[in-house]
């Protein structure tokens, strides 16, 4: 794959903890307007992988961002050049109303109406959170959160939306309505690199997706050719 | 008269802690009629609703934890002290350059150990605070030890002093309701809001774009300011001063301060200091049962108003909201 036709390459990209390797030598890439999931088992690493994406650990190998280094060991060089995470478990701050956490979500930003125009935005995606601006972060339901965490992460006007596990704890039907934005965003022509253990879920969306395997990129698969649970099964078991 | 209809809501919504706010009010003024030994009290307590306030930014706002913002307290105080009683300064000089020597404490103790997550940082700020508490007990020469210094002149500027105990007390609300208001000033601020961020979770701030070891370093470097200024404060407005004042006891009713009136708002910070200030001094008789008394409170409040006293409003309402 050229740089050109890429918004992410990872490239042998290592961490560990302590002297467990959590992440040895994964390559994969995101094109422009991709939605690019990754699957597997817990421990297989994916959350590792986001972190270590975003600089969060410390790596081996190296990310590209549209052709340039993305700087290790340094989220807020990350955050300015565009990449965006949504951590696991939602990350948003509990004791801070809507409102702030959506302002903490464009805090590089200086300029006002791009500001409220972002603003705007966000709340036309999500209505919900329009509704409840003043209320605390933490009162709001888990569905609620979540769309709180996205929205945040769209506050920035990022290139490259990385999300992990945004299913984690929520109703079926709340995942679904969440997926369905994902889904509009990705056609607007957002890059998204969507961690998620609910294959079926994230396999429906996705244009292409990587299976990984205790810390390894297991297989490259087109979802289209997964068509039963024994296909996907084939990749998890080996 | 908006401003009575917000008050008048507010208290319908809160009543205990509406309460709690009349009678520290109705205090305030009974002690400023009557006069005597309580006046001293109060001063106690504003000088404490500073501290407190301060070191709210730092552990309530950033989440962070210190033992050790007596040092900043005691390193300005003695320059208060020792340039104005035993050099002849001026006391704003003094206090300035006291001030402002704990300032750059703060920054050579903070710059290294704010990278650091958790408690290297808390072990650090006990470390400092027990350096400073040494060096004025052993320092003789400068500090008297355990002596003390007396006889440091109140604070003022030329001909200008604040000498009477109803001025130094007017003085010292003036200056803890400007501490009271900047500190909610920078809590609705970008610089507060990076702050509870970072409260919240490190890693996400810093997924945001925040800077999350040069904002600690701000956080503590404010609270440091606060502290240094209610070091001054002390001496000026007491004329004394010795090591004790400045001990590890500091710190443990900072704290109880702190928790007793919710760690975190900027009102529990005011309300935690003015009561814990005032009440045991208004209930002198019973000083022998003080210690066993603040150990019981703290306690019960850790256990059934985690969010202390502040907290007793918004109590009421999920109370309320569990039961629909």
């Amino acid at each position: 794959m050229t740089a050109a036709g890429c918004v992410l390459e990872v490239e042998a990209l290592s961490a560990r903890y302590g002297h467990v390797e959590a992440l040895s030598s994964v390559d994969l890439f995101v094109g422009e307007s991709e939605l690019v999931a990754v699957l597997g088992p817990n421990g297989a690493g994916k959350s590792t992988l986001m972190r270590a994406v975003m600089g969060l650990v410390a790596t081996g190998g190296a990310v590209r961002f549209r052709g340039k280094d993305v700087p290790r060991r340094n989220p807020v060089g990350a955050a300015a050049m565009g990449l965006v995470l949504v951590p696991e478990g939602r990350g948003i701050f509990a004791p801070m109303t809507v409102a702030e956490n959506l302002e903490l979500g464009a805090y590089l930003l200086g300029d006002k109406a791009e500001f409220a125009r972002r603003h705007e935005r966000v709340l036309s995606l999500f209505p919900r959170l329009k509704e409840r601006l003043t209320q605390v972060a933490g009162s709001l339901s888990g569905g609620e959160q979540q769309m709180l965490a996205v929205g945040r992460a769209l506050m920035s006007e990022p290139k490259l939306l990385l999300l992990d596990e945004p299913s984690l704890g929520l109703a079926p039907k709340v995942v679904e309505e969440i997926l369905e934005k994902l889904g509009a965003l990705n056609r607007e022509g957002l890059a998204i690199l969507l961690v998620e253990q609910k294959a079926p879920l994230a396999l429906k969306l996705a244009n292409r997706a990587y299976v990984m395997s205790v810390g390894r990129i297991a297989a490259e698969i087109d979802p289209r050719t997964i068509k039963s649970h024994d296909d996907l099964a084939h990749y998890y078991l080996g | 008269m908006t401003w009575l209809t917000t008050i008048w809501a507010e208290a319908r919504r809160a009543p205990v802690l509406a309460l709690l706010w009349a009678a520290a009010a109705a205090l305030v003024i009974y002690v400023f009629v009557s006069g005597g030994y309580l006046i001293a009290v109060l001063h106690f307590a504003a000088i404490y609703v500073v501290f407190v306030t301060g070191l709210n930014i730092f552990m309530g706002f950033a989440g962070q934890v210190s033992f050790g913002h007596n040092a900043f307290a005691a390193i300005s105080g003695y320059a208060s002290a020792v340039l104005t009683a035993t050099h002849g300064w001026e006391p704003l000089p003094a206090a300035a350059l006291g001030i402002l020597g704990a300032l750059l404490c703060a920054l050579i103790v903070g710059y290294p150990t704010l990278r650091l997550r958790g408690h290297y940082l808390a072990m650090a700020t006990l470390a400092i605070g027990l350096i400073v508490y040494e060096v004025a007990v052993q320092w003789q020469s400068v500090t008297q030890g355990y002596m003390g210094i007396s006889g440091i002149p109140p604070l003022g500027i030329g001909r200008f002093t604040v000498t009477s105990d109803r001025a130094i007390l007017i003085f010292l609300i003036i200056i803890a309701a400007l501490g009271v208001v900047a500190a909610a000033g920078i809590r609705h601020s970008r610089l507060g809001r990076a702050f509870v961020a970072i409260a919240g979770s490190e890693d996400a701030a810093r997924a945001l774009g925040i800077d999350v070891a040069r904002y600690k370093l701000a956080a503590f470097l404010i609270s440091a300011f606060y502290a240094a200024i209610a070091g001054s404060l002390f001496v000026h407005a007491v004329g004394f001063v010795s090591p004790e004042v400045y001990g590890l006891h500091m710190v443990v009713l900072a704290f109880t301060m702190l928790y007793v009136g919710g760690i975190g708002t900027v009102a529990g910070a005011t309300l935690g200091a003015l009561v814990i200030g005032i009440l045991p001094e208004t209930v002198r008789r019973f000083s022998e049962y003080q210690d066993l008394a603040y150990g019981a409170l703290l306690i019960l409040i850790l256990i059934y108003a985690p969010g202390g006293l502040a907290s007793l409003s918004s109590l009421s309402t999920r109370k309320k909201k569990e039961d629909a």
